[in-house]
């Protein structure tokens, strides 16, 4: 194959799998209104429709119930509205924050794998993921941390006092919960690793060795440290510190409307989605459908298609969590997250760690 | 194609960190300084090193220069204080430079010119069956010129395991060091509890 070709069959899987992300992010956009309405007791968006597809008989009006072409009016609005800048912002940052924010979300998703192909001549087994890197894991926390750089920078350059105590909170909160992230996902890996493997920081080995049994079914400790983690790092709630309504106005994001303000939101989705798919294939077996039962289906394109359906269910459920969480736990003060933090969670996950370095050490002094 | 993306990715390095330097606002110069590591990143990428590229981000761009924004805005630093430079000072500093950088290209000049080893991964090393890690490290072998995070492990864990233990020592020293300052024993006059 010509470089070139090579280059543009690469862009085209990338704009595959970006398009796919964002329709997901924009779907659970939908689902928080949805879900949020239904634990309230309200209905949520049911008037949004479309000229053709919404007057077919019976599917038409139960989609619009359903709210589901909500997303396309609201992506629509945020084009569409007057974008006013206000006059007191620094114009360079102000423009350049919501960018910031949206390219860390977008960058994470090359190393995710989302199923696999097996060959049905050879029986060779191809994880289906853009770049295979050895550092996978590595890779994901890197990339992410640089996502609060867009938050940081729009709540400085907004000139405001409210934007800028989210900005400041968030720093410190993302600063706080990295250091719990990181340590939940050590035992993981380690176990994922024994002598003579090969696999290294790769979320595929992690997913494969998760073949008869989920991380999470026996290391509950780290699955728990590295959900709050992951919630505290997504900015949601009980953790929206950076945007709390109730004592910042709007938080980060107080001075940005229109599209600007769109693509924090959709950044924020894209982060759930691509923390859900995170939490699902370090701990809850990524595409193996069922604990024991790795991947039964059969080779082919068929195959491939199944397992990734399992694990695009299997976060489209994490979403739903989240979203449900959210409706459910009132938020944390400032205080009691930052103590949750570094006196709770941080000395939980050094403990698990040694505890887990200690049962390996033992394992292989009898072992091997 | 590679020597265009070397040369970008060069530009990306040194063009922020030039602007770093000269730039008058504080968070300025700490974005510059973000892309001029990030740029560095791009290289050690160019050059296999996949574990140092993620780490450079991981570690400088993610989270010290976090901390350094967080520091800057904390502070309210004004652009308008005076930067001036003095004389002496940045003259001493380029000459100390310039030294330097004669120094490494007197050093290395020619001396790599055609022979990079080979990237050797394990998996490769593994099926000649003398030749796994632990025997490499064992028969006093060169540790394999690999790009695998593992291979890096290793050689801090057996070859290199005194420096790494002497820089973690260091690094507990200074975190003592930080505690014990930033927990300055107040005179007890009221409350006493002020930290």
């Amino acid at each position: 194959m010509e470089l070139w070709q090579e280059i543009l069959l690469k862009t085209g899987f990338a704009l595959g799998v970006i398009s796919v992300v964002m329709g997901i992010a924009a779907y659970s956009v939908l689902a928080e209104r949805k879900v949020s309405s239904w634990i309230q007791g309200r209905v949520g968006p049911n008037r949004t429709t479309l000229p053709i597809i919404g007057a077919i008989p019976f599917i038409g009006p139960f989609l619009t119930r359903l709210g589901l072409f909500q997303p396309m009016a609201d992506g629509l609005k945020f084009l569409f509205k007057e974008e006013p800048v206000p006059g007191h912002v620094n114009k360079l940052y102000y423009n350049l924050a919501p960018v910031v924010a949206m390219v860390p979300a977008l960058t994470t998703m090359v190393i995710l794998p989302f199923g696999q192909i097996k060959d049905s001549a050879t029986g060779v087994v191809t994880p289906l993921i853009l770049a295979n890197v050895d550092v996978g894991v590595l890779f994901l926390f890197a990339v992410s941390s640089l996502g609060v750089y867009g938050i940081v920078l729009g709540a400085w350059a907004s000139n405001n006092k409210y934007s800028f105590m989210g900005g400041i909170r968030s720093s410190a909160q993302m600063i706080s919960y990295e250091l719990t992230l990181g340590l939940a996902v050590l035992p993981v890996l380690m176990w994922a690793n024994p002598p003579g493997s090969e696999g290294g920081l790769s979320l595929v080995n992690v997913v494969n060795a998760q073949g008869t049994l989920w991380t999470a079914i026996w290391q509950p400790i780290s699955a728990l440290l590295f959900l709050v983690a992951i919630f505290a790092e997504t900015n949601r709630a009980p953790f929206d510190m950076p945007e709390s309504e109730t004592d910042l106005v709007g938080g980060f994001h107080t001075e940005y409307g229109a599209f600007k303000f769109g693509m924090f939101f959709v950044a924020e989705y894209a982060h759930i989605v691509i923390g859900s798919a995170v939490f699902v294939l370090l701990f809850l077996g990524g595409w193996h459908i069922f604990p024991g039962v790795a991947d039964p289906w059969p080779a082919g394109y068929i195959g491939a298609v199944l397992s990734t359906a399992t694990f695009l269910g299997k976060t489209c459920c994490l979403i739903f969590f989240f979203i449900w969480i959210r409706w459910t736990l009132p938020r944390f003060r400032y205080d009691q997250v930052m103590h949750l933090g570094w006196v709770i969670l941080l000395p939980i996950a050094i403990a698990n760690l040694i505890l887990n370095i200690a049962i390996i050490a033992v394992w292989d002094k009898f072992n091997g | 194609m590679l020597d265009l993306l070397f040369y970008i990715f060069a530009s990306l390095t040194v063009v922020p960190a030039f602007l770093m330097v000269t730039s008058r606002s504080p968070v300025t110069a700490a974005m510059f300084m973000i892309a001029s590591l990030v740029g560095m990143a791009c290289l050690f990428v160019m050059m296999d090193a996949f574990f140092l590229a993620i780490l450079q981000v991981l570690v400088y761009a993610g989270a010290v220069m976090v901390l350094f924004l967080f520091i800057i805005m904390l502070l309210d630093m004004d652009e308008g204080e005076d930067l001036r430079t003095r004389a002496i000072p940045s003259m001493a500093a380029m000459v100390l430079g310039g030294l330097i950088l004669v120094t490494i290209l007197g050093f290395f000049s020619g001396k790599f010119d055609d022979q990079f080893p080979e990237i050797q991964e394990p998996a490769a090393l593994k099926l000649d069956g003398s030749q796994t890690l632990p025997e490499v490290y064992e028969k006093h072998l060169p540790l394999p010129y690999s790009t695998k995070a593992k291979t890096f492990g290793y050689g801090l864990f057996t070859k290199y395991m005194l420096p790494f233990q002497v820089t973690g020592v260091l690094l507990l020293i200074a975190m003592v060091g930080v505690i014990v300052l930033s927990k300055r024993t107040t005179d007890e006059s009221e409350g006493g509890s002020a930290t």
